[in-house]
């Protein structure tokens, strides 16, 4: 993120000077000038470790033994993996379950936010995106807290009501319990996202809808969701490969809750203790990049359906 | 960082001076040990004969910077007593983060060949991961062998290798013991328990008297507390013998009685399994969940501080025990001052990591500022240290309670070259079965046959218990 800014703030400074000197050249030739402090940093910071990380994924390096070559035996292993199936099988389904809900929601806030019939609609919409702001890490711990079986708030709710304890930490919950923490957070950056997108919607044809005699609910089916249908995309596509990549918050709450989340419990984290605990960098990298594999597949499984429903 | 990177000292020409003419035999070492390999770890005998006194004095007259990788808060005290004796030697402390985060980065940087410090805090169960690479410089050349009467007994045996090598000075240490609240023992009439068995029917009569009281908890992913147990009992679950054998036996008989023990106990659910050091059970022990915590000699200071509305009620003992004819205790926690083996300058990191730990000065400080258990001897034996009876404790000795303790650790308990892997394997495997309640002898063996695939496919040839 800060590479990306620096660059552009950096562009124009580098090549002010430079496009005096250039001034007589085709149109076309600062084109490459421009780019080119992106590009750098493209090489630098992503293709560079990308493409070391692949090396590495082609080795083995054992504590006795040294370091050998093995070709793609670390992806066959990985391929056969129970623990790799497991982590990403559990990350689809927190994917299947979580995402709907959360974009269902944020597109319920949208809508109603730009519907103009809320009242305090800036401050409705300031409080649902400032979990937001919040770092993942901060409200993961929060969350954790009001998890607690024993202290937190909800379990001492239910005791003195005389209700069961809800055991948000267990097998059972666990997952939901997660879901939860990540639809708190990113409801409100999605709404936004769709809320930006609403307000695009030129005024004129809420107009016309309203002198063919449409309702509010008419607007929003026939005008207002087919307009968001590329924001929706996008939130969607975030969402992708934000749980796959679910790392963060499993890893904050493992403390808490060690016999449930075990090492392998999302793929992410299995990639990470394979290299920081077990040693094993190299298969730690072919495991990492077949979860890449996998979240550009399933992006690119969400963009085909959306395109051929767009088609047909 | 800017300062030695940005003034071109003086410093820094000499430095490099020095290492031509003193540090050419060890680099020489080190490189054919990197390029060894392949090799069974053979050749490390010509690095050790000893430096003579002459380089040595040499060197720390030398102005030189030591980098030195510690999270221990406030240590820059002691370092200042080593720069007032040794006034050429700068010493950078870097706090580089503490456990497993300081030890990844210390690996990467010993790895990337740069970045690394020349002295690291090391706790004793990891240098066994580091000298397995390589990575630590043998201390015996610079006048180490000397202090093995300074420090106590059990601590020389954790940091010494197998051919009799020294890896790092010892620090601190937490011999294991019980804290207990007297006021809920006498409350229910139950003496504090002296054996396991003692302990046992406590347990059971303690829940039974009052359902919100457990006689302790066992925290589901502290494998540093069950191997301190497990040394306590007499266990020998890790061995190495030359570079590439391992015997790794973590389900013998006397992890099994552990296993059927503590499992039993968490199964009749008379004993608490929640995870440690959480805001849950801090709060536990401040409300009076638990009756004792199987802690070890630092958990007296970090209690005081931790349950503070508790003041009054704790006492200390040992652990129960499995023979009270023979009184034994195992170790959780503690560290010591290791020499990363690519340093530029041996000589004054190696005499920085004993002067700091083993000047009678620089101990006691290590005591009182930072309230460590002591390592050495004579420090244990000071009447001052003994006769400390903090109010949190009823005025109890307790500082005489653990050094005493101290005497009864064996010397003999080695850890795995894959320390991170053990822990972990232990978490989802016994922990987990504590937690879920389920058998924790079977998950024993879950244990030893994961760490024995996991040796395996590191290279090791695993010897069958």
């Amino acid at each position: 993120m800060t590479a990306t800014t620096a660059a552009s703030t950096e562009a124009p400074r580098r090549a002010g000077p430079k496009r005096h000197r250039l001034g007589g050249l085709r149109h076309g030739a600062a084109g490459p000038l421009f780019v080119a402090p992106f590009m750098v940093l493209f090489l630098l910071m992503f293709l560079t470790p990308l493409g070391y990380a692949a090396y590495l994924s082609l080795f083995q390096e054992r504590l006795i033994g040294g370091n050998t070559f093995v070709g793609l035996d670390n992806y066959v292993t990985a391929l056969k993996d129970p623990l790799l199936r497991e982590g990403v099988l559990r990350v689809a389904a927190f994917f299947v379950i979580q995402v709907p809900l959360m974009l269902l929601l944020a597109l319920g806030f949208a809508l109603a936010l730009d519907s103009g019939l809320l009242r305090l609609a800036r401050v409705i919409r300031l409080g649902i995106f400032v979990p937001y702001a919040v770092p993942s890490v901060v409200a993961t711990l929060m969350w954790g807290y009001l998890y607690g079986p024993d202290f937190g708030p909800f379990a001492q709710l239910s005791r003195k009501l005389g209700l069961p304890v809800p055991h948000f930490l267990s097998d059972g919950w666990l997952l939901g319990s997660l879901a939860n923490v990540v639809t708190w957070e990113f409801v409100g950056y999605n709404m936004i996202i769709l809320y930006a997108t609403l307000r695009t919607i030129p005024q004129e044809l809420y107009e016309a809808a309203a002198m063919d005699g449409a309702g509010a609910w008419r607007i929003a089916w026939s005008i207002k969701l087919p307009a968001l249908r590329p924001a929706l995309l996008l939130t969607l596509l975030f969402s992708v490969i934000g749980s796959f990549q679910l790392f963060n918050e499993p890893k904050l709450l493992q403390p808490i809750a060690p016999d449930v989340i075990d090492t392998s419990y999302t793929a992410n984290l299995y990639a990470y203790s394979l290299a920081f605990t077990g040693q094993q960098v190299n298969y730690s990298a072919a495991v990492s990049f077949l979860l890449g594999m996998v979240i550009v597949i399933f992006s690119y499984a969400v963009l085909f359906t959306a395109n051929r429903r767009r088609t047909s | 960082m800017r300062r030695s990177s940005s003034t071109p000292s003086p410093s820094r020409m000499s430095r490099r001076l020095f290492l031509t003419a003193t540090g050419a035999v060890s680099l020489g070492a080190a490189l054919s040990a990197c390029g060894g390999g392949s090799g069974d770890g053979g050749g490390s005998s010509s690095s050790t004969k000893p430096v003579g006194q002459a380089d040595i004095d040499k060197a720390m007259k030398t102005p030189t910077e030591l980098t030195f990788w510690t999270w221990v808060p406030d240590i820059e005290q002691e370092v200042a007593l080593f720069e007032k004796k040794y006034p050429a030697i700068k010493v950078k402390v870097v706090n580089a983060g503490q456990g497993v985060q300081h030890y990844t980065k210390l690996r990467t940087a010993i790895k990337a060949g740069k970045g690394a410090p020349d002295v690291a805090q090391m706790e004793y169960q990891a240098i066994p991961t580091f000298t397995i690479t390589d990575s630590l410089l043998d201390l015996r050349p610079y006048g180490a062998s000397g202090l093995k009467d300074t420090f106590v007994d059990w601590t020389w045996g954790q940091v010494s290798g197998p051919e009799g090598e020294i890896w790092a000075i010892p620090q601190d240490t937490g011999p294991m013991g019980m804290l207990y609240r007297a006021d809920i023992f006498d409350k229910h009439g139950i003496e504090p328990p002296k054996t396991w068995d003692d302990f046992a029917a406590a347990a059971r009569r303690l829940h039974k008297a009052d359902l919100d009281v457990y006689i302790t908890n066992l925290a589901a992913n502290e494998a540093a507390a069950w191997h301190g147990l497990l040394w306590q009992a007499g266990a020998k679950p890790y061995a190495t013998s030359g570079k590439g054998n391992v015997s790794i036996d973590v389900d013998d008989a006397i992890s099994k009685k552990l296993a059927a023990y503590w499992g039993g106990l968490a199964q009749e659910g008379v004993i608490g399994v929640e995870p440690d050091f959480t805001d849950a059970w801090f709060s536990a022990l401040n409300r009076g969940k638990y009756a004792t915590w199987i802690t070890a000699a630092w958990g007296p200071v970090f209690l005081s501080g931790a349950a503070k509305s508790t003041a009054g009620k704790w006492r200390a003992a040992p652990l129960p025990q499995w023979d009270a004819a023979k009184p034994s205790s195992g170790n959780w926690g503690g560290s010591t001052s290791a020499v990363i083996k690519a340093t530029r300058n041996p000589i004054a990191a190696a005499v920085f990591a004993q002067f700091l730990n083993s000047d009678p000065e620089s101990a006691q400080l290590l005591n009182t500022k930072q309230s460590f258990f002591p390592a050495t001897k004579r420090l244990l034996a000071d009447p001052d240290f003994a006769a400390d009876a903090p109010a949190f404790y009823g005025g109890q000795k307790v500082n005489q309670v653990f050094a005493r303790i101290g005497e009864t650790v064996s010397r003999d308990f080695q850890w795995p070259p894959f320390l991170d892997q053990a822990v972990t394997d232990w978490t989802e495997t016994v922990g987990t079965s504590l937690a879920k309640k389920k058998d924790s002898v079977a998950a024993l063996d879950a244990w030893q046959t994961r760490l024995t695939t996991y040796a395996k496919a590191q290279g090791f040839s695993v010897q069958a218990p």
